[in-house]
């Protein structure tokens, strides 16, 4: 057995906010993040705003996904029927491990030292590729994103593109170094033109891709009704994995299932416009068991839960398990815009990240770690994540829900300051004369305004419960004059004065503090 | 029950000998060991338990108070498009958005109309999948490669291009759905080549993706193509041709 050597995973990544501020210091991922987010956000919000029946879709689709979880156990043993009448083999798996076990089963029973691999969010959850690596087989990533991730022993930071946080420089030196390793080496001279990348991406996988002799895949959809799977693409690459190899494992999230053929019109409506904000993406493939003389001969199906009927058996937080993957809520999220999707710790970033991947690991169930309690607070719950989703998920119910779940428990990140600022709080409004008092340590408190008249982080000796509060969002600067001295000054606004005797804030000269 | 093979350890001693699975917890529902009998055979060292404790672990999540109430889909959605559109015209215009070449052409000028298709992409050896609804292109010039016998890999990675009908298109979304019909072919075939013709008549074009899903037999291996390959994955920058075939020709017939 040949040693492959194993892909970095999100083991020992802290919890967001020490994570998200590494992140935020770095001004190049930043501008990435940007100008990414931004090309897809205008483009989904063109061929969203075209269809003039959108809300119904959206409502259809969060009506077929809530049916589906409603039904199911019927759901899933009418797939395992279905597929297995047309041809093709159905595993289930508790776990991880236990997907896995049956993957790495099937490629030595094939007597193959390497797969091709369609991307697939499922088999990077389970950490597919290091249990194969660790059977001494390769897993070729195909998808030119996982393809930069994994040759640049990196870690996937967006659900849709893995590598949205490298620029065009950025993927060329890891293809100019990393693909000679893998297979063919890019060609030199390699300049950093998108069209110059792909076309090396090409020439790279092409060897790999004719003599595969099994592939993996995810699914984006399965039929219940008729026992067809289907994959979403763009580059061919998932064509070639469906048609070439003579073995194919789809490893399927058992929440992935459409009861009727007559669903994929909706979803196939929803999916590309908000994913990759194209009426249609460029590849479809959809497939029932196996067919004579076209595909491969061997199918299996993995049915994997890991986590999932966990998650089904919170009221609120079972409508995370509607998700298609599309990715919308990660390109329209401040959070995610800003720090990226690796701060997460998490192959599911970004709002619907903050959601799942707390869920899966148990939160309703159990204690969870730290890096996982911080997740239900990386959000500013502005709820931008909720509108772009296309089967209606409310995030921001699920993440309040959490935050619940963790400070009922006393598990929650502890805020001193802020419980101590909450107290604070209670016992100046028990009295008038508290809040007058109050009122005027707030005016004081101007002193430490910075740019856009915002209090930013306040020395904690001087602020005593604002600095807990402060440390990780700004608050508004107080107003010179509160309320009660304007009311009394001024009989209630009938006698208003010159603002100037008042004390006027002067705004722009604040600016330059 | 744990699966996670010891470090070092051989997890599957025995793993090219087919169990026969025997299920205690069958549903009563068909089987695959009944259907086809033989058929699957669970790999060594796999628990059986799987499936019976993942439908236990549901029936429970779904029972007691926070049991999901039924839903009912609402399907007002559009079916078609409005009355009098001009399917072809559209059709022609959402294919175009993805970089592909569109001509449209009658009997009377298809010949020319592909012919000057392929001069342009410079098309000599261009593989054609079974059955003869295609024979008319060899009047292009080209050389035609039937797939009949099945050519191999290397054969369809070494032609200039492939020519195919389609089961149906997509005015709404520029698609054109190939289902492994005789003018069709394996999927392979439209794949593997750099450039892809696909001829397209005018009375196969759908308005919308509910009116498509209607048409199609989903037993049917589908190929739905809207555009040549492509990627975003680049800063989220569309660029056309990857992997797939990085022209796409459609030729339109009225």
């Amino acid at each position: 057995m040949t040693a492959v050597r194993p892909e970095p995973t999100f083991l020992g990544i802290p919890p967001f906010p020490e994570a998200a501020h590494t992140a935020l210091a770095d001004l190049h991922l930043r501008a990435n993040l940007r100008k990414a987010t931004h090309t897809i956000r205008e483009r989904r919000a063109a061929v969203v705003g075209e269809m003039p029946d959108w809300e119904k879709l959206r409502r259809a689709g969060a009506a077929i996904k809530d049916d589906v979880l409603a039904h199911l156990p019927r759901y899933l043993e009418q797939l395992e029927a279905s597929v297995t009448a047309a041809g093709g083999t159905v595993h289930w798996a508790r776990d991880a491990a236990e997907a896995n076990a049956i993957v790495v089963g099937i490629a030595r029973e094939h007597g193959t030292d390497e797969v091709v691999k369609i991307k697939s969010m499922a088999t990077q959850e389970i950490g597919l590729n290091n249990a194969l690596a660790a059977a001494g087989i390769r897993a070729w990533e195909t998808d030119l994103a996982e393809l930069i991730v994994q040759l640049g022993h990196d870690l996937p930071s967006h659900i849709l593109v893995p590598a949205v946080h490298k620029n065009r420089a950025e993927i060329r030196d890891i293809f100019a170094a990393g693909m000679g390793d893998a297979g063919r080496p890019a060609p030199d001279g390699l300049t950093d033109r998108p069209a110059d990348l792909a076309e090396a991406a090409r020439q790279h996988l092409r060897e790999k891709f004719l003599r595969a002799k099994v592939a993996v895949s995810g699914g984006n959809f399965a039929v219940a009704e008729t026992g067809t799977v289907c994959v979403v693409e763009s580059e061919g690459n998932g064509r070639m994995c469906l048609t070439l190899p003579d073995v194919l494992i789809t490893v399927l999230g058992i929440e992935k299932l459409l009861p009727t053929w007559q669903d994929m019109e909706v979803f196939l409506q929803l999916l590309p416009r908000s994913s990759t904000g194209e009426r249609m993406n460029p590849y479809t493939s959809m497939w029932t068991g196996v067919t004579e003389g076209d595909g491969p001969r061997s199918f299996h199906l993995v049915l994997l839960d890991n986590g999932r009927t966990d998650v089904l058996a919170d009221p609120v937080g079972r409508q995370a398990l509607r998700c298609i993957r599309c990715s919308a809520c990660l390109n329209v999220c401040p959070v995610y815009e800003r720090t990226g999707g690796q701060a997460y710790g998490s192959v599911y970033p970004g709002p619907i990240g903050a959601v799942l991947t707390p869920q899966l690991r148990g939160i309703n169930q159990h204690d969870v770690d730290p890096q996982t309690a911080s997740l239900p607070y990386a959000s500013t719950l502005c709820g931008a994540c909720r509108e772009a989703c296309p089967v209606d998920i409310d995030i921001p119910a699920i993440l309040t829900r959490q935050r619940a779940q963790l400070a009922d428990l006393g598990r929650g990140p502890v805020h001193r300051g802020e419980q101590a600022a909450m107290k604070a709080a209670a016992g100046a409004f028990a009295e008038p004369w508290r809040l007058g008092l109050a009122q005027h340590a707030a005016s004081f408190s101007r002193h430490f305004i910075g740019r856009k008249g915002k209090i930013g982080k306040v020395p904690r000796l001087l602020a005593g419960p604002l600095a807990g509060w402060t440390a990780s969002r700004d608050a508004p600067a107080a107003p010179p004059e509160s309320f009660r001295s304007w009311f009394k000054r001024t009989d209630g606004g009938l006698t208003e004065g010159d603002p100037a005797t008042a004390g006027s804030p002067a705004d722009g000269g604040l600016e330059e503090l | 029950m744990t699966t996670t093979p010891a470090p070092g350890a051989d997890p599957y001693p025995d793993s090219h000998t087919p169990l026969q699975h025997v299920d205690l917890t069958d549903t009563g529902l068909p089987h695959a060991d009944l259907q086809h009998p033989g058929l699957p055979h669970t790999y060594p060292g796999l628990p059986s338990g799987a499936k019976a404790e993942i439908l236990t672990r549901l029936r429970g999540a779904l029972s007691g108070e926070g049991r999901p109430e039924r839903v009912e889909v609402d399907r007002s959605y559009r079916r078609t498009r409005g009355e009098g559109t001009d399917l072809a015209g559209l059709f022609a215009e959402r294919v175009m958005d993805y970089k592909a070449l569109v001509l449209r052409a009658d009997p009377h000028t298809m010949v020319d109309s592909a012919a000057t298709m392929l001069r342009r992409a410079q098309v000599r050896k261009l593989v054609v999948p079974p059955g003869d609804r295609l024979g008319w292109l060899a009047a292009t010039g080209a050389e035609l490669v039937l797939d009949d016998p099945p050519l191999t890999i290397d054969q369809l990675d070494a032609a200039d291009g492939v020519a195919t009908g389609c089961a149906l298109a997509i005015a709404e979304t520029g698609t054109i759905v190939l289902d492994g019909g005789p003018d069709q072919g394996r999927r392979v075939v439209s794949l593997l080549p750099d450039y892809h013709l696909c001829v397209v008549r005018a009375d196969q074009i759908v308005g919308t993706v509910p009116e498509a899903i209607a048409r199609l037999d989903p037993t049917r291996p589908q190929t739905w193509i809207s555009g040549p390959s492509a990627t975003s994955d680049i800063e989220m920058d569309r660029v056309e041709g990857v992997h797939g075939p990085r022209t796409l020709n459609v030729l339109l017939l009225a």
